[in-house]
């Protein structure tokens, strides 16, 4: 039950332990750990390696949302512990950047929750992220596979 | 108001944020964007593609027919990309 966004970056075993400690009714835990990818970019003759990129967001909206998406996902599945960790500002290829915890008594429980988390929050927290290429920089755009992920957790009218 | 600008938008407008006296006739937020447009060509140019870019009034996301009655803060950003 806790959404933390911060600039240092984050010891995973430690954030694992404190999430379960004490709490016995926990089962599994499922856990999405987001790095900083080397990428390399084709554009015409020029092959760029972009190894660097700086996470931009919106103090206070940021949270805001993250809250959200937790509340909503311990409303959809039994869930003893969430835990979302996100950093912002520069980060270099193999760096963590992302962090989801999700504990249940059940184990399908926290594997779709996990899930949901990261989906939505790919779609619905106020993160830009603008990658360093040799050409200069360039902002990243939305992913239509991202959308479409996020959309099949999106509950039917009805 | 306080108007506040992300990512590309905030390049191109050349500053993250910035405080505006509406004129009575900008009731949504789409109004607030047309009447945005006309101060710089940067403003014009950030806002250009209504399609391109989301909006929250004090840290929501809404829609661009919300009014803007009572809104202290009104941001505009590109699609987030984050995780």
């Amino acid at each position: 039950m806790a959404v933390r966004v911060q600039e240092a970056d984050f010891d995973v075993g430690a954030e694992l332990a404190s999430l379960t400690d004490g709490n016995k009714r926990i089962g599994g835990l499922a856990v999405f750990v987001g790095l900083v990818r080397e990428m390399h970019v084709r554009e015409g003759l020029h092959r760029d390696r972009i190894d660097t990129l700086t996470l931009e967001h919106y103090p206070g909206m940021t949270e805001q949302a993250l809250e959200a998406i937790e509340a909503e996902a311990r409303q959809r599945w039994p869930l003893e512990a969430t835990l979302i960790v996100h950093r912002y500002g520069r980060l270099e290829a193999g760096a963590r950047i992302v962090l989801v915890a999700v504990g249940s008594p059940h184990r399908e429980a926290a594997f779709e929750a996990c899930e949901f988390l990261v989906d939505w929050l790919k779609t619905k927290a106020p993160f830009w992220k603008l990658e360093e290429t040799p050409a200069g920089e360039k902002w990243v755009g939305a992913h239509q596979e991202d959308d479409k992920a996020a959309a099949r957790w999106e509950k039917k009218q009805s | 108001m306080k108007i506040r600008y992300f990512a590309w938008m905030k390049r191109m407008v050349g500053t993250g944020d910035e405080q505006v006296d509406l004129p009575a006739e900008i009731r949504t937020v789409g109004d607030l964007v047309e009447w945005l447009r006309k101060r710089s060509t940067g403003h014009a140019e950030a806002l250009a593609d209504g399609s391109a870019f989301g909006a929250a009034i004090d840290r929501r996301t809404v829609p661009f027919d919300t009014p803007l009655a009572g809104a202290a803060e009104v941001a505009f950003f590109p699609p987030f990309t984050g995780g």
